[in-house]
């Protein structure tokens, strides 16, 4: 063994450096849940930074493959730990902007013939330096139509995932069985995406933790009778169809605050507080139509 | 005759590289990038053919060079600019434009006198591949 291999190297600073730190706390901080998500985004600015410092030293290796595909149901977080993927790859130098062109299939496939190649390779363009993030991936491949322009959108996508690695990260998301299906039926699509992400629902504890985070953000904050009966409402909206986890929560929120504005409104003539502005009553929360649901039943 | 024309006029042709960098500096600005083509570079020319649409949102060089190599590939022995387009209200016009290709050989243009009355004479340029039909001039 030479000297040289023997040196020792500095990943610390490296990893200082690239403030990569700031990001994984920020995603660690924001998002509530989703271990095996964070897990893996861990693992990937680990192999970037590791990749980084190896090329120092003159150890080459084709720059690791990372399209990716995030299954999930709605509201687990999908696009929003894409966004912030695309950040983190820009910060660990994989991607040079680290912008998200978010698209679904009609921004993909055209509607006649000649229509569908110039609009998928406009949108690749577009996303190039970036994350392409394609939701609902699935409904680009139609078997019951075998005319359908999806397969050519698929095909043009193929192309650029393999030509232009080091330009775009593609990220497919979607439901977890009907993803599956897409890829059985397109194998060429599965085995060039290296890194398939599953987000978990979230428990009714984070949903919770996710409900408080979101008000802080608003500025807004829960009384302690409005804690429990949100409490309530978590468990009760779980059981009733399309249920949609944190995007679920965050339509609630929205319309606690209606109400607490029409309360507010109609309750004018005293002086209202700041503290007023700020809290949502339980009134607020139990005044939605799930708990009237369950009284009539 | 070796054409020059547009911003790097002075200049020797630029590599990929360059024309890569100036591309980034213009989409830094928020300008659309442009390829365009023509087998008849004559001054006057300004219309170019378009080798599709204008690259409006574009956010990285990479889509605009992928246009410019895929226009070189179709039109090996053409002449190649790249435009960019500032679509800001009151000035929607180009601010950059030069050219990225051009054919290996280029007989260059003749000059015309044509005697007018009095001893007038008028001068005009003609291209000596312009005698012949569009895309068989190169």
């Amino acid at each position: 063994m030479s000297a040289s291999e023997q040196s020792p190297l500095d990943l610390d600073t490296l990893y200082r450096d690239s403030g990569v730190g700031e990001t994984l706390e920020g995603l660690e901080r924001e998002l509530v849940g989703l271990a095996p998500v964070k897990t893996r985004v861990r693992e990937i600015a680990a192999l970037l930074l590791v990749e980084r410092l190896r090329r120092t030293v003159g150890l080459e290796a084709a720059p690791p493959s990372l399209h990716m595909c995030f299954t999930g149901n709605p509201g687990t977080g999908k696009t929003t730990v894409a966004l912030r993927m695309a950040a983190l790859l820009s910060k660990l130098g994989y991607l040079r902007k680290g912008h998200l062109v978010a698209v679904t299939r009609d921004d993909l496939v055209g509607q006649y013939i000649g229509h569908t190649a110039p609009k998928t390779k406009e949108v690749l363009k577009r996303a190039m330096g970036g994350v392409l993030f394609i939701d609902e991936a699935y409904y680009l491949y139609r078997p019951e139509n075998e005319r359908d322009y999806g397969q050519e959108a698929i095909e043009i996508l193929l192309q650029a995932m393999e030509n232009h690695r080091d330009d775009l990260v593609v990220i497919l998301a979607g439901y977890k069985d009907r993803m599956e299906r897409f890829f059985e039926s397109n194998p060429g699509l599965a085995s060039r995406i290296a890194h398939h992400i599953d987000f978990p629902d979230y428990s009714d504890d984070e949903l919770l933790a996710i409900a408080r985070l979101m008000l802080e953000r608003m500025q807004y904050r829960l009384s302690d009778d409005a804690t429990r009966a949100l409490r309530e409402y978590v468990r009760l909206r779980r059981q009733q169809p399309h249920f949609a986890n944190a995007r679920s929560i965050r339509n609630a929120l929205d319309r606690a605050r209606l109400r607490q504005a029409r309360r507010l409104f109609e309750g004018r003539g005293g002086q209202i507080t700041r503290e007023a502005l700020m809290t949502i009553e339980a009134d607020e929360i139990r005044s939605s139509r799930i708990f009237a649901q369950r009284n009539s039943a | 005759m070796r054409i020059t024309q547009g911003t790097f006029s002075f200049l020797p042709d630029l590599t990929d590289a360059e024309v890569r960098a100036q591309v980034e500096y213009c989409l830094g600005r928020g300008w659309a990038i442009a390829v365009e083509y023509t087998d008849d570079p004559h001054p006057r020319n300004s219309f170019w053919e378009m080798f599709g649409a204008p690259m409006f949102d574009l956010r990285d060089a990479a889509g605009a060079m992928d246009e410019v190599q895929r226009c070189r590939a179709a039109f090996p022995d053409r002449y190649v600019k790249v435009n960019a387009f500032d679509a800001t209200r009151g000035i929607e016009s180009l601010r950059l434009s030069f050219i990225v290709q051009r054919p290996k050989a280029e007989p260059g243009f003749a000059l015309l006198r044509e005697e007018g009355a009095g001893r007038c004479i008028r001068y005009t340029t003609r291209a000596y591949t312009a005698d012949k039909p569009e895309g068989e001039r190169y």
